[in-house]
This record gives structure tokens, C-alpha cells and sequence, in this order.
């Protein structure tokens, strides 16, 4: 990164010359299309929100003032307190696996291999569309005809009806996703894991350390901090969740999967009630900037032992 | 230290194979999970469509056909498709594919561009109100996306974009938090010498941008743009909401069309599958070209958490 031909002898410490006061109007001309495009798909639309949230709106009428009525009406809503428990029961499964199981196989790649090719094909269901992987598992969890099915009865099991059973549909829709996600969790843990200087593990080899026990002992608290930012991150992708549910299930059997986003796509788009669901999405917005400020406040718990 | 580890473990190097042979187990097994149900979205999708009730369960189908991939791309005939197992109902995956790039490459590139010129205002130029306006920015992060979706629906109804390229483009073109953040974060990192080089040779801080910052940072611009490109690939709310139309359909949202299309009892699926085949091809083309660059940016992300 030594550039020779530009590099002058003159020693510079601090400032660059000719730009001590300031580059306000250099700054704008580079911030200009940012601003604008905040300004225009951001702040507006968040203004134009939280004035909907007091309104009744059908799309196509004037908005009606009401006041806190939607904020009434929500509160005494079962569908939106089951459509926040239903989320939050995803969001567990959904979190639970990739981590669990990414831990899992980073650990593996870490310890045995570097090979890149392998890294690439795990990172490959991540990069499938939602759309795509839900339209995928749907025929593969097909109740008749799919492949999964086809396993369970040629081992003298009885078939499932992954999709349209009550009690299976979340848990499949968390797997559907988990299937998608996990490569990429595995490697950002992966990532994690080389930053562990490998010293400490020859000197837990010399001691003869087994490798379970070095993976608790010592792999686990050292990658603390990435657990924690790969936990933040899964969370706020997993409480999006829209694609899946919009493709496979549709929010049912008996809203088993009828999470936030849907209800609230639900009630704007279809019901026509953007009113309501704006004050839906403004809730959601307040929910989790509560949550984000506590998971802030445990990240700062959790500083590395390597610092 | 070589010495002391072959002292200390007389273990010779094929027992310790033998001992890793259950560890390389459990990761095949993950790589088959992960690949084996693409593989067999592309087994369906060559399987004719009448025969898939009975030739659903060996790994590769009685008579392979390309029939299924020529119907979703509108090559053959209504009744040829109708006879294939389709319903009937035109599909054009060649217009979507069409469309998919589009949508997906002007936001790559305009948004890439836009987002580096302000992360590098961010992250070196010094003016009023420079943190206070990154925090704003920061905290918009946190605001789950359907938040500002609702009314910018309504917005790009109002302007009668409902249909068009620009009201599909419209809300992520010009810039998104999370892109002038990331590349914030990315210019504070690279060393200041060579720009302050060039601007003792006299350069203002625009051609400095773009002759010496942005060649110089190449490679990770081109990381976030793929990563970008991914996201906005995969995008379908917002395509299915404001661009329904099949003229500005995008392939996620044709796919979840065809869907509703097909009938409920007994859906399309060898069509489906070729269809979603279609829409993985470019995913894997990234993989293929850009594997390693790929890989890097994601654990890139990780080293930084």
C-alpha cells in the first residue's frame, strides 16, 4: 500500500493542510444522493407512520383522525399478543438451531480443515431466495408425494404432515430458515474461532486436553463476544420473518405461524387497514429498540478474555 | 515444539486420522443436508410432470426431460405446457430473469457508489453535525425495515409508480443505513498516508475519492456490493407489493405467483422446481466465480463483530 511516486519527503502529523476549518460544502456534494434518499424513503415515511398509526385508512379515502384508538384497539387485540408470542417461539427455535449447530461445525472446520470448498458449499442454502427455499421445502416436506415423507414410511414410519399440522408447521418453518442460515453462521463463528491465538491450543494438546473439553474450556469463552454478534444479528433477521410463512403456511394451520410481519402485511394489504397496521409496526419498532437496548447492555457485559 | 508434541504424543499420524474419521462424518453429513435438497429440486424439475406421482423416490427420474424448463420460459405451446402438467397459465421466466437483473444490478452499483461517497465523508471529512447525523443513521438500522414500508407503499402509489421500475428501485437506490455504515466503518480502518500524500500533492478531497481511496479499496467495495446483490436478489415483499405487474415482475415474486397459480390440490411442482431452479443458477454462478471473495467477506463480518 506504499505508494513511492507520490509520497513526498515533507513529514505531516495530523491535519492536512488547507482543510483545518472544516469541508462543509465538500461533505454535502458527497452526501448529497445519501441524504436525499434518507430523507425521502426514511425520515418521511416515518413521519407519514406514526401520523397513519392515529388514523383509520383504508388506502383509497382521506385518513380519519382517531387519536390512540388503533394503540385501544391493539392492546385488546388476541391476534397481535399471539402473533408476538408465535414470533418470539420461532425466533428461540429458529436462533437455537443455527447456533447450536453452526457452533457445532465451526468447531469441526476449525479443528480439522481449511479448505475453502468446503466453506463455499456450506455457505450455498444462504444464498438460495427465501422464496425459493420455501417453495424447495415445501415439496420436500410434502405431506404426499415429498422426500421426506418418502424417508419416514421406508423406515416403517408414519408420514407427517410437516406444513399443516399444528403443532409441526413452526418448527418446520424454524428448520426451513435454520437450513438457509446456518452456513453463514458457521462461518462468521468460524471467523471468530481463528482470531484464538493457536498457541493456546498446542499448549491445551501438550497438556493433553481432549478436544470436547477444549471446546468448552477453551474455544467457547474466548469467541464470546462474535457469539454475542452473531446472536444479535440472527435475532433481528429472525423477527423478519415473512418470506417463508408467506409461501408455505400463510400464517395457519389455526395462526400456529401467523408471526408479527405477516399479521401486520395481513392487515395493511389485505384487510386494508393501514391505519391499524401501521400502529402495529410502530409497537413492533418500540418492542424492539426495548429489546436491542438490553441485548446492548449484556454485549457490553461480555468482553473478551483476549483484550 | 515440533519435537516436544511428537514426545509428548506418540500417537501416530493414522490413528489420529482414524480418530477424526467420526468429526469428517458429522461434517459430510452437513454438506449433504445443505446440498441435497437442491439436488433434488433440479432431479424434479426434470422428471415429467404426469409421471412425478409414481417416480417421486429414485435419485435420478425414469425418463429426464427438459420439457418443465421450457415451459416456465414460455417456449412451448399452451396445450404442450397444459399436457407437461401446467396450468395453463402464462409464464415468461425469461421477462422476470430479465427483470431481476435489472432490479437487482442498478441497486448494486448506484447504491455502492452513493453509500462510499458518504461513508467516506463519514469517516473522513470534517464538518458540523458529522456524529449527530451518523447516529441518526445508526439508529435507523434498528427500525425493522416494515416500519417504513407501509407508508413508502403508499408513497410510490400516490406518485402512480405502482408498476414501474422507478417505484421498484425507488427506496433502496440512493442509499441504505446499514451499506454507509459498514463502509464508515471500513474507511476508518485503511491507513491515511497515501491520501495525505495526494493532498500535499494538491488534490481536493473529490479526486483524492476517486482516483486514490476508491482503486485503492476495490476489493471490499466489491465485497459489499455482492452481499448487496444477494439481499436484493432474494428481496420479495416489497417486488410483490409494488410490482406485481408482469412487465416489472421479479423472479421472487413470479415464483410466489406461479404458486398461486398452480392448483391447491395438487400443485405444479415439477414446473415450480424448474422455475426455482432457474432462480439459483446466478447464486451458484457467485459461488463459482467469487467463492473465495464470498467466504471472505462474510468471515470479515465475523472478525469484526
Amino acid at each position: 500500500m506504499t505508494t513511492t511516486t507520490l509520497a513526498k519527503p515533507a513529514t505531516v502529523t495530523g491535519a492536512v493542510p488547507g482543510r483545518r476549518r472544516g469541508d462543509g460544502r465538500v461533505a454535502l456534494a458527497f452526501l448529497a444522493p445519501v441524504l436525499i434518499g434518507f430523507a425521502a424513503f426514511y425520515v418521511y415515511p416515518a413521519v407519514r407512520g406514526a401520523w397513519y398509526s392515529l388514523t383509520d385508512w383504508n388506502l383509497l379515502s382521506d385518513p380519519r383522525f382517531v387519536g390512540l384508538g388503533n394503540y385501544a384497539e391493539l392492546a385488546g387485540d388476541p391476534l397481535f399478543w399471539n402473533s408476538l408470542k408465535v414470533t418470539a417461539y420461532y425466533v428461540v427455535l429458529t436462533v437455537g438451531m443455527q447456533i447450536t449447530i453452526g457452533l457445532g461445525l465451526a468447531a469441526l472446520l476449525h479443528r480439522l480443515t481449511r479448505s475453502l470448498v468446503l466453506r463455499s458449499l456450506l455457505v450455498v442454502p444462504w444464498l438460495v431466495p427465501n422464496v425459493t427455499s420455501a417453495l424447495l421445502w415445501m415439496w420436500l416436506l410434502d405431506a404426499n408425494l415429498g422426500f421426506l415423507n418418502h424417508l419416514l414410511t421406508s423406515l416403517g414410519l408414519d408420514n407427517q404432515g410437516f406444513l399443516t399440522s399444528p403443532e409441526l408447521a413452526m418448527p418446520s418453518v424454524a428448520a426451513v430458515n435454520a437450513w438457509g442460515a446456518t452456513g453463514y453462521t458457521t462461518l462468521l463463528l468460524y471467523a471468530g474461532m481463528l482470531l484464538v491465538p493457536p498457541q493456546i491450543y498446542e499448549a491445551a494438546a501438550l497438556d493433553g486436553t481432549g478436544e470436547v473439553r477444549t471446546f468448552f474450556r477453551i474455544t467457547l469463552p474466548l469467541i464470546r463476544p462474535i457469539l454475542a454478534f452473531v446472536l444479535v444479528v440472527s435475532l433481528i433477521d429472525s423477527f423478519q420473518l415473512f418470506d417463508t410463512v408467506a409461501v408455505t403456511t400463510k400464517g395457519g394451520p389455526v395462526d400456529a405461524t401467523r408471526v408479527v410481519y405477516y399479521y401486520i402485511y395481513e392487515e395493511a394489504f389485505t384487510h386494508f387497514k393501514m391505519g391499524y397496521a401501521s400502529a402495529l409496526a410502530l409497537s413492533l419498532v418500540l418492542i424492539l429498540g426495548l429489546l436491542t437496548f438490553v441485548q446492548m447492555r449484556l454485549l457490553r457485559a461480555s468482553r473478551s478474555d483476549l483484550a | 515444539m515440533n519435537a516436544a508434541v511428537s514426545v509428548s504424543e506418540p500417537m501416530s499420524v493414522g490413528r489420529r486420522r482414524l480418530r477424526r474419521l467420526p468429526a469428517w462424518i458429522c461434517l459430510i453429513v452437513a454438506i449433504v443436508i445443505s446440498l441435497f435438497p437442491l439436488y433434488w429440486m433440479l432431479r424434479t424439475a426434470i422428471t415429467p410432470g404426469p409421471e412425478l406421482p409414481s417416480d417421486n423416490a429414485g435419485l435420478l427420474p425414469r425418463h429426464p426431460t427438459l420439457i418443465n424448463f421450457e415451459r416456465v420460459l414460455g417456449l412451448v405451446s399452451r396445450d404442450e405446457a397444459r399436457a407437461a402438467g401446467g396450468s395453463g397459465a402464462n409464464l415468461s421466466f425469461f421477462l422476470y430473469l430479465r427483470n431481476s437483473v435489472l432490479y437487482t444490478g442498478l441497486i448494486t452499483c448506484l447504491q455502492t457508489i452513493f453509500c462510499a461517497m458518504a461513508g467516506y465523508a463519514f469517516a473522513r471529512l470534517r464538518f458540523r453535525g458529522r456524529d449527530a447525523l451518523f447516529n441518526v443513521f445508526v439508529a435507523a438500522l434498528m427500525v425493522p425495515p416494515i416500519f417504513t414500508l407501509l407508508p413508502n407503499f403508499a408513497l410510490v402509489k400516490q406518485l402512480g409508480w405502482l408498476n414501474t421500475y422507478q417505484g421498484l428501485v425507488a427506496p433502496s437506490l440512493l442509499m441504505t443505513p446499514f451499506a454507509v455504515f459498514f463502509l464508515r466503518q471500513f474507511f476508518l480502518g485503511i491507513p491515511r498516508d497515501v491520501e495525505q500524500a495526494a493532498f500535499i500533492d494538491g488534490a481536493g478531497p473529490w479526486t483524492v475519492f476517486w482516483r486514490v481511496v476508491l482503486p485503492m479499496t476495490k476489493g471490499p467495495l466489491f465485497t459489499l456490493a455482492l452481499t448487496t446483490a444477494v439481499w436484493t436478489w432474494n428481496d420479495y415483499l416489497w417486488p410483490l407489493l409494488v410490482a406485481p405487474g408482469e412487465d416489472t415482475r421479479v423472479l421472487t415474486a413470479a415464483l410466489g405467483v406461479f404458486l398461486k397459480q398452480s392448483p391447491n390440490t395438487s400443485p405444479d411442482w415439477t414446473g415450480l422446481m424448474a422455475g426455482s431452479a432457474l432462480s439459483v443458477v446466478p447464486v451458484l454462478l457467485l459461488v463459482v466465480f467469487f467463492g473465495r471473495r464470498l467466504v471472505d467477506s462474510i468471515q470479515f463480518s465475523g472478525m469484526k463483530g
